[in-house]
């Protein structure tokens, strides 16, 4: 018998099992993916929201704020990269200038630090490669910008180093009552018996949530689209650079990534089918014409590559969250689209916090806040570097020649814990393959090393689990 | 710190043929690094005949004219190191390595010649619109799978591209049991070499579709299907020409880059269009002491030319350390691409190596198909010489062997130009 089910390894599941994890508490995250951030969390903007821009008096603004606040104790604690770059709404027009003076109330009433607003002139002085014919800007320092899925997984192994039990390619089928608490059917044939339940489904949210209530909502999954660019562009920009939503469309926004890529994106574009990530020639192009309004400098070449994501967007368009009232111990947090990233921590905080009083769970005497020490040999200096060496010869072999990712932390990637299962698993840990060739280099390296400590053919290895085999048997 | 007088980074054929002539030179201190386990290059995984012919006048596989190079290389006891990467290179020529056996090392060289080889056009350079799905591969990794692993990539085989790789695979895929459906080009010309197309697609039924490109990719888990469709002149696809193909494999054979992060850290100037350094004629660059050839150079063909153009660059990297001659000082030609040419190396050429009658090269793609045109050799714009050509295409390099006596009696002063005129 658990005491806590999550449904959902994204960066919502992941952060309340870390919440969860310090307490007395059995916990398992289940997750239909074969790795943690496989969802939403693996494909989105990467910001850190300084909170301007969420409604005020909504959850979206309250959590926004919050999870904010949260960023660096988290990101310290987890070792995971963060910078608070800034966020920078431009705007190119009379109209839009007026607009963005309603943001930054916006952001005063919702309580966002050091916001400015600046001419044009002032604007281009921070950013030279804007579009000179930005009228105005809001600078708002305290946006960041993060890795999601590093984020993630630091949580998630964070959590399971306190006792929370993940189960990969496990997908829950239905909830059904069993005495005060559930029974979770999952795709394994297994039935968890638990005391309660977390909804961290993502976009299928509402297919529990409906299951249990007759609070009913309805996900409309919102697409986005983006592209990123080359290292070589890294200092195009230093904060992100958003446009105020306009006529020209809204949002697509330019922004440096915390390992050095730019990113472009995204599109938002209604969709019905939720499994469903593949790009669009238009969407793509859009992405382009509308960055363009920015950047004019966009170069055309230097791509590496584009992908896309789904909101979880609700009517309401605000965050549900907490126990349902007609499903006593049932959990939401649901209709966490955008900033929903920003928000998880504070989220956790707060849910965890609401389970452990409903189900008067106990502080745990030995949580650590840390994961086992993660090696970036490309951040590492000279002396460092031969360190490391000395010390595992692994380090001396480059695998990634682009990401400069050694065999040692491919090898690490697939034997910490919660480690990578799949060619997509340790390039989300590692970078290898993640950079201008795009794997062409590594991939036979990394499938070999994936053999090797996974104990299977190269016939065996995926790219992302399922059918995904990357080889023909 | 360890110093060397010729350090050649890359042991494939650019860095074996360099490496040989510096011996020849009289340079004693030589050291090739080499991050694969082995010499030899992109040779090592190209296991089909088509070597060779130039300079062996017979016809050998890559890995043959590899070892032919690797003897060469061992007989004359050229130290080298393998499993070994190089990771950085300043403008003062000191170089950062790192080995399992050795660590972090670094070491000092006189002159250092560039033969790092190229790298395959990824996907997402395409911006190809789809599912993100296992199945799509670079035709320089399958064939890696192939014939380095013994791994077969998929089934039912697209290629995108008609380079010369994957004009390749698309026989040797078919030879190990695969089905290739189509190669798709987007120009309305193949980028690879005729005798590729014919040998490769012509010889098994194997449809070349010009003007064509891949405008969806489809597929769950792995690749289902890719959408092709006509393109119009300005290579925008025709909408209602859409034709899905079923397949579990699609190979990218788009085009390869020169692999110049590491000369760019040393402050190398690179040239827009073939993506290698702007080299003189002796195959130096702009920062003193460092040379390049091959396909970091620009992206050969033909192995035999780059052995040839190695050979070069290891001499005069070898007179160099040697302090026999220094190209920095001599007169400047700047050589330009004319109208229908791209690409032209070197990019300068020294008066000095013109008067000394010394060979030199121009070496370029034609930027479309010509047939029966004539390339014009220009000499501070005016006209000097014509070369008949019976065809041009940008899958063929040419190249124009330059001797004083094409300029008359009056030596360029500023520039020199290549264009096609038909
Ligand atoms: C285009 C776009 C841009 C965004 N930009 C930003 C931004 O810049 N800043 C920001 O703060 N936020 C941003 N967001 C929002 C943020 O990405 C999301 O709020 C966040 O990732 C949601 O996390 P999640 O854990 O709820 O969902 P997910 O990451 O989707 O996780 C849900 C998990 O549940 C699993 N699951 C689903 N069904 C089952 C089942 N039946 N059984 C088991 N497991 C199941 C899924 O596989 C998935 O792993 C953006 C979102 C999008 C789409
Ligand atoms: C699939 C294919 C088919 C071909 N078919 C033919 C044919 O039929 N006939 C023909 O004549 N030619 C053919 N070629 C062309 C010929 O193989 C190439 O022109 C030639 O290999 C280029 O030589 P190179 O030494 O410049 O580059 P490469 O052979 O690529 O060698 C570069 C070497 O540098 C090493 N290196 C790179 N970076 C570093 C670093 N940082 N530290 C240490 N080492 C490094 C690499 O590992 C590699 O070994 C073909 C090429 C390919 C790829």
């Amino acid at each position: 018998m658990f005491d806590v089910v999550v449904i959902g390894a994204g960066v919502v599941g992941c952060a309340i099992a870390r919440q969860l994890s310090r307490l007395q508490a059995r916990v398992v995250v289940l997750e239909r993916c074969d790795d943690v951030a496989s969802g939403t969390t693996k494909a989105n903007s990467a910001i850190v929201h300084p909170g301007h821009s969420a409604k005020p008096g909504s959850l979206m603004a309250k959590y926004n704020l919050l999870g904010n606040q949260l960023y660096d104790s988290w990101c310290k604690e987890l070792d995971v990269p963060f910078r608070r770059n800034g966020s920078m709404t431009i705007a190119f027009t009379e109209e839009e200038v007026e607009a963005l003076r309603k943001v930054y109330d916006d952001g005063i009433t919702n309580g966002v630090p050091g916001m400015e607003l600046l001419n044009g002139e002032e604007a281009l002085k921070l950013e030279p490669n804007l579009n000179p014919e930005v009228m105005g800007a809001l600078f708002a320092p305290s946006g960041g910008i993060v890795c999601p899925y590093e984020l993630t997984l630091g949580m998630a192994e964070n959590a399971f180093v306190n006792g929370v039990q993940f189960r990969f390619e496990t997908k829950v089928e239905s909830l059904e009552r069993n005495g005060e608490g559930w029974d979770v059917k999952t795709s394994t044939g297994e039935i968890i018996s638990t005391r309660s339940v977390v909804n961290a489904a993502g976009v299928y949210t509402d297919y529990f949530n409906n299951m249990v209530s007759e609070q009913k909502f309805e996900i409309i999954p919102r697409i986005g689209e983006y592209w990123m660019i080359d290292k070589t562009y890294a200092n195009a920009f230093k904060s992100t650079i958003f446009q105020v939503p306009g006529k020209m469309g809204k949002g697509v926004l330019v922004s440096p990534t915390v390992d050095g890529t730019l990113i472009l994106g995204p599109t938002a574009r209604n969709v019905t089918d939720r499994e469903d990530v593949s790009t669009t020639r238009e969407g793509l192009d859009q992405v382009l014409e509308v960055a363009r309004r920015s950047w004019p400098g966009l170069p055309s070449r230097s791509f590496i590559t584009t992908f896309s994501g789904l909101r979880s967007h609700l009517a309401r368009h605000d965050f549900v969250l907490g126990e349902v009232s007609d499903a006593p111990y049932f959990f939401n947090a649901a209709g966490i689209e955008s900033p929903g990233l920003t928000a998880a921590p504070a989220i956790a905080v707060d849910l965890a916090l609401e389970i452990r009083d409903r189900l008067g769970l106990a502080e745990s005497d030995d949580y650590r806040s840390g994961r086992p020490p993660v090696y970036r040999f490309r951040h590492m200096s000279l002396e460092e570097r031969e360190e490391a060496i000395k010390r595992d010869a692994d380090f001396g072999r480059i695998i990634c020649r682009c990401e400069l990712v050694t065999e040692a932390e491919i090898r690490d990637s697939i034997r910490r814990p919660l480690g990578a299962r799949s060619v997509d698993g340790v390039k989300r840990r590692t970078r290898a393959g993640m950079g201008r060739c795009q794997s062409g280099f590594c991939l036979p390296r990394v499938m070999d090393i994936l053999s090797e400590e996974l104990g299977k053919p190269l016939t065996e290895i995926t790219k992302f689990g399922g059918e995904s085999r990357i080889l023909s048997k | 710190m360890n110093e060397v007088d010729v350090l050649i980074i890359g042991g494939g054929p650019a860095g074996l043929a360099a490496a040989l002539s510096a011996r020849e030179a009289g340079c004693s201190n030589i050291l090739i690094l080499e991050r694969e386990q082995e010499l030899g290059g992109i040779l090592r995984q190209c296991i089909h005949p088509g070597f060779g012919l130039h300079i062996f006048k017979e016809e050998l596989t890559g890995p043959e004219y590899a070892a032919r190079y690797v003897k060469r290389v061992l007989e004359s006891g050229i130290p080298y190191e393998t499993d070994t990467m190089v990771i950085d290179i300043t403008p003062d020529r000191v170089v950062t390595t790192v080995s399992r056996k050795d660590g972090l090392r670094q070491i000092r060289a006189k002159s250092i010649v560039l033969a790092m080889g190229c790298r395959e056009r990824p996907r997402g350079a395409l911006g190809i619109p789809g599912s993100r799905c296992a199945g799509i591969f670079s035709a320089g990794t399958a064939q890696r799978f192939v014939n380095l692993e013994g791994e077969l990539p998929g089934k039912r085989i697209v290629i995108l591209g008609s380079g010369d790789i994957g004009l390749i695979m698309a026989r040797r895929l078919t030879f190990a049991g695969a089905k290739v459906l189509a190669a798709v080009e987007l120009m309305p010309y193949s980028s690879g070499l005729t005798r590729n197309v014919v040998q490769c697609l012509n010889d098994y039924d194997i449809p070349l579709m010009l003007s064509h490109t891949v405008t969806e990719i489809r597929g769950k888990d792995r690749l289902e299907a890719v959408v092709i469709s006509e393109v119009d002149g300005r290579l925008k696809p025709i909408p209602g020409t859409e034709r899905v193909i079923e397949c579990d494999t699609l190979l990218l054979s788009v085009g390869l880059i020169p692999e110049n992060e590491l000369s760019k850290a040393a402050g190398v100037e690179l040239d827009g269009v073939t993506g290698g350094p702007v080299v003189n004629d002796r195959l130096g660059t702009n920062v003193a002491g460092i040379f390049a050839c091959g396909n970091v150079l620009h992206v050969h063909d033909l192995v035999d030319n780059v052995s040839e153009e190695s050979e070069r660059a290891g001499r005069y990297a070898a007179e160099f350390a040697l302090g026999h001659r220094d190209s920095d000082a001599e007169r400047m030609i700047a050589v330009r691409d004319g109208a229908g040419v791209r690409g032209l190396v070197p990019q300068l050429v020294s008066l000095e190596s013109l008067r000394n009658g010394e060979s030199v090269n121009l070496m370029f793609r034609p930027a479309n198909v010509y047939q029966n045109a004539f390339l014009v050799l220009e000499s501070d714009g005016q006209p000097v010489k014509r070369f008949r050509r019976l065809i041009l295409t940008p899958g063929e390099m040419q190249t124009i062997k330059l001797d004083a006596s094409m300029f008359g009696n009056q030596l360029p002063q500023k520039t020199i130009s290549v264009s096609v005129e038909m």
